[in-house]
């Protein structure tokens, strides 16, 4: 007789994890330490697929990192990143305020967060093409908008200027974003213990005092995770830059994944440089989520072992007042 | 409760209507300049690039559009094929997975789900080198296979799918499912799927928008211009072909990404909570 009971379904729990595991071992691990490998190789040329090993397995990333081009885009990544990631998350957090005020009903949210977030689920490559024809020169509508404001007679050639055309890949990055950010935000606020809000507003606090006080503590970890997500994100840009203006104007918006394509997939097609630039993306881009989450669980658990103490404190006193009473 | 409303406070909510509306024109106003602007043609372009009024050459538009080799039609099955594959594959195969991690016992399952978590951060573009010397070697190239597979591996997918299944899944049901004799993936298929369709419903839509936007992948594996994507022959906009032409660019543009604004107004609010889901990470 078969035990119905005994049945053991963990083989299970292996089974429907297979596919995952056998496409992720394919599609991921294997290409990523192909990646490596090809770093350390004299792999270039299209249509080649023969390579050997350097006798100085290091030149690759040597000469990646003393790549002038390399080091800008590098500098221009983080430049552009945190021009848009400032502006994104202060207008986040203010919308945010805003919108989960008790005091002040905002009417019309519904529709707010719909407008706010609706460029973010657009095609980057649609909205960089865009951009460049709005921002057209002789004739594009911002130069129209210009003139017909009387802020400028003569057109602008907005896209030529350095500064404005990664301002202006910065403010496209913020503003595909900080709606994301904000219905984010939103949702953690709404996540918090009402208790803490009532205890507030028993206390007479203000509404400045409750946000900075009671609200911004409460959603650190949600901040610190859009935080990696919005920087891993950003270390990536791709899209909006390369179809921008291709880097251009003089490389000033060229970020390293623009960089690691034309290395690889244009020009000469030094695919063993490409590839040691990747790798060293791979290392920045770990070390930044790591250092984060780090800092994050630290924070965590140290609140964690400090409450325990008081606890365990409180415990302790009450336990030997109890005992005091029962003598 | 105290409601005092002083001048000072009411000026200060009409300020947070004005911010507001601002925004919401500034989200406006791109896609609207590029609406209007499929309609005008060149000459009424370069006389006002901003209009509130559409005109009347969208057909005219068109026919230049089409003429140069640029064949939306095409690349709206070439997209809808990848996308709708790899949307199907990353609900099921994120939700087989996340039904594995909480349902069953196993010993690696927590070491498991550590491991989608560490890789839920890397970005699939750092080892895109590595995948496209692989793909060549294998000539899988010019393929959409390449494109469409690796997604029944989606970490993001299956962390959200689990979070789901933690709240909703009653292990009764699946017990009472054995007592009727049937097997795992029988239960998993007819009993389980149905209960998370409010949660595949809306990862679907952001793997489907997700898949339909990419353009670093496919560049880098589509070259022959029959299997090109919307967004890759929207980078063709750019080329000097179109240089004047700007209602026919405009009109491209408005053709990628029209599919988009239809899936977003008419489930905007579905896919707003499956933002705010998401995001509220323990």
């Amino acid at each position: 007789m078969r035990r119905r009971k005994g049945i053991s379904y963990a083989k299970y729990g292996y089974i429907f994890s297979i596919p995952f595991i056998l496409v992720y071992l394919i599609f991921s691990l294997y290409p990523t330490l192909f990646t490596a490998v090809i770093g350390f190789t004299d792999f270039k040329g299209i249509g080649r697929t023969d390579f050997n090993f350097l006798d100085n397995p290091f030149q690759n990333f040597i000469l990646i990192l003393k790549n002038p081009s390399f080091q800008k885009s590098l500098g221009n990544t983080v430049l552009i990143w945190t021009l848009n990631f400032i502006p994104q998350i202060l207008l986040a957090l203010l919308l945010t305020a805003w919108f989960t005020s008790n005091r002040r009903k905002i009417r019309g949210q519904g529709i707010f967060k719909v407008l706010f977030y609706m460029p973010n689920i657009i095609t980057a490559a649609t909205i960089a093409i865009l951009f460049s024809s709005l921002f057209g020169y002789p004739i594009g509508p911002i130069n129209s908008l210009f003139q017909k404001l009387g802020l400028s007679k003569e057109p602008i050639y907005f896209l030529m200027n350095k500064s404005v055309a990664r301002g202006i890949v910065a403010f496209i990055q913020f503003w595909m974003w900080y709606g994301y950010t904000m219905i984010v935000f939103i949702a953690g606020v709404l996540g918090i213990n009402p208790e803490l809000f009532e205890a507030a507003e028993i206390d007479g606090a203000s509404s400045r005092q409750t946000f900075f006080r009671v609200t911004l503590p409460n959603i650190r970890t949600i901040m610190l995770f859009t935080l990696v997500t919005s920087l891993v994100g950003g270390l990536n840009m791709f899209d909006i830059p390369k179809l921008f203006q291709n880097g251009g104007p003089d490389n000033s918006t060229l970020t390293a994944a623009v960089f690691i394509y034309n290395q690889a997939f244009a020009g000469s097609y030094l695919y063993n440089r490409a590839a040691a630039a990747s790798m060293i993306m791979f290392i920045i881009i770990l070390i930044c989520s790591a250092t984060i989450f780090f800092i994050l669980r630290d924070k965590d658990a140290v609140l964690q072992r400090k409450l325990e103490k008081k606890h365990k404190k409180a415990l302790r006193k009450a336990e030997k007042e109890a005992r005091r009473a029962t003598v | 409760m105290r409601h005092a409303t002083t001048v000072p406070q009411k000026l200060y909510k009409v300020l947070i209507y004005v911010v507001c509306i601002i925004l919401a024109l500034l989200s406006i106003f791109p896609f609207w300049v590029m609406v209007v602007n499929a309609t005008r043609n060149t000459y009424q372009i370069q006389a006002n690039a901003v209009s509130l009024i559409p005109s009347s050459y969208l057909a005219n538009n068109w026919k230049v559009l089409v003429g140069k080799s640029f064949n939306p039609l095409k690349g709206f099955i070439n997209s809808m094929i990848i996308s709708t594959c790899s949307t199907i594959l990353t609900v099921y195969f994120s939700s087989l997975t996340a039904y594995g991690l909480v349902a069953y016992d196993w010993r690696l399952r927590q070491p498991f789900f550590s491991f989608i978590m560490a890789i839920m951060m890397i970005p699939a573009q750092v080892t895109s080198i590595g995948f496209y010397q692989f793909m060549y070697r294998i000539n899988m190239t010019n393929n959409f296979l390449p494109l469409i597979l690796p997604a029944v591996a989606a970490p993001t997918t299956v962390f959200f799918m689990r979070q789901y299944l933690l709240g909703t899944l009653n292990i009764d049901i699946i017990n009472s499912g054995r007592i009727d004799g049937a097997g795992e993936f029988h239960i998993f298929n007819r009993i389980i799927l149905p209960i998370m369709k409010p949660a595949i419903a809306t990862q679907a839509i952001f793997s489907f928008v997700g898949s339909w936007n990419n353009l670093f992948m496919p560049m880098v594996l589509l070259t022959d211009s029959d299997k090109y994507t919307l967004p890759i022959m929207v980078s063709l906009l750019r080329g000097d072909f179109y240089k004047t032409e700007y209602g026919s660019i405009y009109l491209g543009l408005t053709l990628t990404v029209l599919p988009l604004f239809i899936i977003y107004f008419l489930l905007s609010k579905y896919i707003i909570a499956g933002v705010a889901l998401g995001s509220v990470k323990e």
